[in-house]
């Protein structure tokens, strides 16, 4: 167990090390997520009805969701590379925990899922965002932002795992996150939605982690959406962990 | 952590470093590995000698507890490969096609890396690093990462990389496959003083003249099998030792030129494509012979020139079909 915790922060250490050697890489999670923040408040924010909000204030926590979910996505790219290159045979070599290599993944993704918060939260502040919350609640939210965003970590490692190359790794968390975002609060109120559209973001995930978000940070109304938000990120990890390491094996021993 | 000392072996001495009996790998239909037998003396280097998708690196793959055998007995360092993997994994390391390093690290980033999940210290981790780059002349390029090394130096990393914990045992899977004949030669003395300090090391290659430098003894494997084993000397021998190309003025001469080469020589010269060719048992002095005995009958030569036995010439005298056969293989896997 120890070798694990170890092994894990060695891992972790070395994701972290080769991020700002990748330019690409640093301004996806860097000045992507502002550029699309300036975007949605500036030329759809004035179109945008949110009654209650200002659209900044109703759009801050749900691009965070969104951002935090993809932060994942550098897991799936960096497993792919390492599989492709043959990396992942010499560590399997090495009298290593073998679920380090997943788990300093997606350890190092809080780390840069937390950069990214901040730097949408300032970006926030700057353009007119308010919390109506005390500083618990705050908290609480930021917990669950990287709760989620390690659980979507699980999945993006196990995308990263179904293809053979980074950039098809890449395109395919594109295609399935993508569409799960933009049906659900996020963006737009669920009620503006046709109907059946309306019945698949209510019970989207994403929409319970948005809307406890805003209860958490702007006062909306809770109902059942904060716990509910931690049990499904809960269950995301409890699916998608045992798949991810049931497909590193089977890469990693074909 | 005491796991990057050196271990004493539990072995006597002169039980092998690495012993394989009826070893059997499977993928559906195919028999990758088909009973495969051999062993490696302490000390000592063996070559595994075969074309691509012979099963060199299936068994490599294997010994280094990166695939379980379907069949067959694995001991590594007296270690069984299967029982106690994760034990074995202290004593080993691999280098070459299958194991790569991280190309957005440093050298010395890599190295450091590699020693803390063999259990080392930060501090210890490094201290080897800044040995092993020196040893392997990186030490210039340490703090430069990898994406901007050439092949060789890529190469020599690699290896450093492997040797971090001083295994006993060191697996080599085609560790110049794809390298300029300079680096080539860098890497082959550098393994020959990892040899002189005691290392065990498997080496695979394609290449006869690698397995020829750097192997005492030869395993040449192909579907799956070993065909044949034996010190480098000894397979030459089965080839036929350097084959001698007369390229003649007059294709008229012939006759002439094979009367007068014919006691050098350990087979039935022919004549292709205006040259005669033979096979001649000693390269020392082959030519400058040659040229005198041509000279003496008055044969008129217009180049002349001394064949190393290639990996074909190899195959073709122990399967007497290789060739024919691999085209055969190649068409089956197409369809399959």
């Amino acid at each position: 167990m120890r070798r694990l915790a170890t092994d894990t922060m060695i891992m972790a250490e070395r994701n972290l090390v080769r991020l700002p050697r990748n330019p690409d890489l640093f301004t996806a999670f860097t000045i992507q997520p502002i550029m699309f923040v300036l975007l949605f408040v500036y030329v759809f924010g004035g179109a945008i009805s949110t009654p209650g909000y200002d659209y900044v204030d109703f759009l801050i926590p749900g691009i965070i969701v969104q951002n935090i979910a993809f932060g994942g996505f550098i897991t799936a790219m960096g497993l792919a590379e390492d599989l492709n290159r043959g990396l992942i045979d010499r560590f399997r070599s090495l009298p290593m925990s073998r679920a380090a290599l997943l788990a300093g993944r997606t350890l190092s993704d809080v780390a840069t899922n937390t950069l990214s918060m901040v730097i949408l939260i300032v970006t926030g502040l700057i353009i007119g965002f308010s919390f109506n919350a005390n500083i618990g609640e705050i908290l609480l939210g930021v917990v669950l932002l990287l709760f989620f965003g390690y659980a979507f970590s699980w999945v993006f490692a196990f995308l990263g795992m179904l293809v053979t190359t980074p950039e098809a790794a890449n395109s395919l968390g594109f295609m399935l996150v993508f569409p799960l975002t933009f049906i659900s609060s996020a963006f737009v109120p669920t009620e503006s939605m046709p109907s059946a559209l309306q019945w698949f973001a209510d019970v989207n995930p994403f929409t319970v982690v948005v809307d406890a978000m805003r209860a958490l940070w702007l006062g909306a109304p809770a109902g059942n959406d904060v716990w509910g938000a931690f049990v499904w990120s809960a269950v995301i990890i409890v699916v998608f962990a045992p798949l991810a390491v049931w497909r590193y094996r089977a890469a990693a021993e074909r | 952590m005491d796991s990057a000392q050196r271990r004493t072996s539990p072995q006597p001495t002169d039980a092998p470093a690495i012993s394989v009996r009826g070893l059997v790998k499977t993928y559906g239909d195919v028999r990758a590995v088909d009973g495969v037998d051999f062993e490696v003396r302490r000390g000592t280097v063996l070559g595994l000698l075969g074309p691509n998708g012979a099963g060199k690196t299936t068994t490599v793959r294997m010994l280094t507890t990166l695939q379980k055998p379907d069949a067959g007995e694995l001991l590594v360092d007296g270690i069984d490969a299967v029982a106690d993997a994760a034990k074995l994994r202290e004593h080993i390391g691999l280098a070459g096609q299958n194991a790569s390093v991280d190309e957005s690290l440093t050298g010395s980033e890599n190295i450091v890396m590699f020693g803390r999940l063999y259990g080392m210290s930060r501090k210890n981790a490094k201290a080897r690093a800044t040995r092993l780059l020196e040893q392997f002349q990186l030490s210039d390029a340490a703090d430069r990462p990898v994406k901007n090394y050439s092949g060789g130096m890529r190469r020599r990393l690699d290896l450093a990389a492997s040797l971090v914990a001083e295994p006993p045992v060191l697996f080599l899977d085609e560790p110049t496959t794809g390298l300029d004949p300079r680096s080539r030669l860098d890497l082959w003395e550098v393994i020959e003083q990892l040899v002189a300090g005691g290392t065990t090391v498997l080496l695979t290659t394609q290449y006869l003249d690698e397995a020829d430098r750097l192997a005492d003894d030869i395993a040449v494997i192909d579907h799956g099998k070993v065909i044949a084993k034996g010190t480098p000397d000894e397979l030459k021998a089965r080839v036929g030792g350097e084959r001698l190309v007369v390229a003649l003025a007059d294709e008229a001469s012939a006759p002439d030129a094979i009367a007068a080469l014919g006691p050098m020589c350990t087979d039935t010269p022919v004549v292709e494509d205006g040259a005669v060719k033979l096979y001649v048992s000693r390269r020392e002095g082959a030519i400058v012979e040659a040229v005198r005995r041509l000279d003496e009958a008055g044969v008129g030569v217009e180049d002349i020139g001394l064949h190393r036995p290639t990996m074909d010439d190899v195959f073709l005298a122990l399967t007497g079909h290789a060739a024919e056969e691999r085209t055969d293989d190649e068409t089956e896997e197409a369809t399959a």
